[in-house]
């Protein structure tokens, strides 16, 4: 039997941000968007103590881990992670995903926060893939009028993607 | 093991935990779930590849002195010496070696280092309370610090959290990562923690609590307590191209 989650308490801050933690690739690197958005809770104000993590394929679709079968990459961490900050807001420079097997492109996203003794799991999907975004077998799970919650808008410098914990306009969340 | 995924890749698939072992979203005795608990049902994630990776971060992520929380400063901290120590494990028993374990903690006296904690308790200019490990090649991971203290928390009436340090892991897949809280044997303070409570089963709740360990105690320095983290495992048989979770 596994260990329980709990929650990471208002005080996270103090132990899960890294000074890179929002760069999944360093400034510069072709290709490279910003994924910012607000965490929001039931009552629509913002979520100043939460944590977002991202974890995502290269943009040619591949992960630099040993189960992935189609074998080696280049390295790509894949990984990302920041705090909210006063106003909820969160930004991670990443590069967008290429597609999967079977799968559109997409980044899974884990959400911490005081309140939540479990983190809540969504995924970011993005709007010029409408074609690979139909055709996506995760989306096509979700009901209808909820799938647009998962799809982030542009934005200036990349993406905006907002997590609602509650209420209207409720951000879809996975059980993983 | 693995199954034929509809991508016609081979992929490991991880066992959902039983029912009762980790605390509903939705604790109305923890007041913060109140308006954070996503009210729509959870869809269900199939395994495929982004599920089945995850960040193996390691030894790249350490410091010298950031498994030894009595070494950050120039002058040692407040507070009872104690060693933590244990193994990171999958559900059947097989360590995550090179896998990172981070800390956070409260001082002796129960206060964080952290600007909204003002509780009347003193911060300890000696100790910052945050810790890193990677664990060894049989899943090992240990920790020099200090043991924190209870702290009020305005929960409830009179609400004190039992003594705890934050833990964060990842295993090597997405759908292991956990943050969870070590607790100590025999807490007074367990009765009456809706955060401790929140989790139904009893025999999960008792894998928060740490053990008492006498053999790893250092004499004339340092008490120890063992504490064993334990991830998803795999799934044993074999499945068929298709997603019936
Ligand atoms: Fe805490």
């Amino acid at each position: 039997m596994s260990t329980p989650s709990q929650t990471v308490g208002p005080y996270l801050g103090l132990g899960l941000p890294w000074d890179d933690g929002p760069s999944v690739v360093d400034e510069g690197t072709p290709g490279a968007v910003w994924i910012r958005g607000v965490v929001y809770d039931g009552a629509g104000k913002l979520v100043p103590d939460a944590l977002i993590e991202t974890w995502q394929a290269d943009a040619d679709g591949r992960f630099d881990h040993p189960d992935d079968p189609r074998g080696a990459t280049s390295g790509f961490r894949g990984f990302g992670r920041c705090p909210t900050n006063d106003e909820g807001e969160y930004g991670i420079r990443t590069v967008v995903p290429g597609a999967l097997p079977g799968e559109a492109p997409h980044i899974n996203v884990s959400v911490f926060a005081r309140g939540l003794l479990h983190r809540v799991v969504t995924r970011i999907y993005f709007p010029g893939n409408a074609e690979a975004n139909a055709a996506d077998p995760v989306l096509a799970a979700v009901p209808e009028d909820r799938r647009g919650t998962l799809i982030a808008t542009e934005s200036g410098d990349g993406y905006t993607f907002d997590v609602r914990l509650q209420g209207e306009g409720e951000t879809v969340f996975f059980d993983v | 093991m693995t199954a034929l995924s509809d991508s016609g890749l081979i992929l490991p698939r991880y066992r959902r935990d039983p029912e009762g072992t980790h605390p509903p979203l939705d604790s109305p005795g923890y007041k913060s779930t109140g308006l954070r608990h996503p009210k729509q049902p959870l869809v269900l994630l199939p395994h495929k590849l982004t599920e089945i990776t995850g960040p193996l971060l390691g030894p790249g992520r350490l410091g010298e002195f950031d498994n030894d929380l009595t070494r950050q400063h120039p002058e040692e901290p407040q507070g009872q010496r104690i060693i933590v120590h244990g193994r990171l494990l999958d559900g059947d028993g097989r360590p995550v070696p090179n896998s990172l374990v981070e800390l956070w903690q409260a001082n002796a006296g129960g206060r964080y280092k952290h600007v909204w904690d003002n509780w009347p308790c003193p911060v300890d200019p000696n100790f910052d309370g945050v810790g890193r490990a990677v664990t060894d090649s049989e899943g090992r991971y240990e920790f020099t610090t200090i043991k924190p203290g209870a702290y009020p928390w305005k929960n409830h009436d009179n609400a004190w959290r039992p003594a705890h340090i934050h833990f964060s892991v990842f295993g090597t897949a997405f759908t292991q990562r956990l943050v969870t809280q070590m607790y100590f044997p025999d807490d007074p303070l367990f009765s009456q923690d809706p955060i401790f409570n929140s989790v139904p089963d009893e025999k999960a709740r008792q894998r928060m609590v740490s053990r008492f360990d006498l053999s790893r105690t250092v004499p004339e320095w340092a008490l120890a307590f063992e504490f064993d983290i334990v991830l998803r495992g795999r799934e044993a048989t074999p499945f068929e191209d298709e997603e019936d979770e």
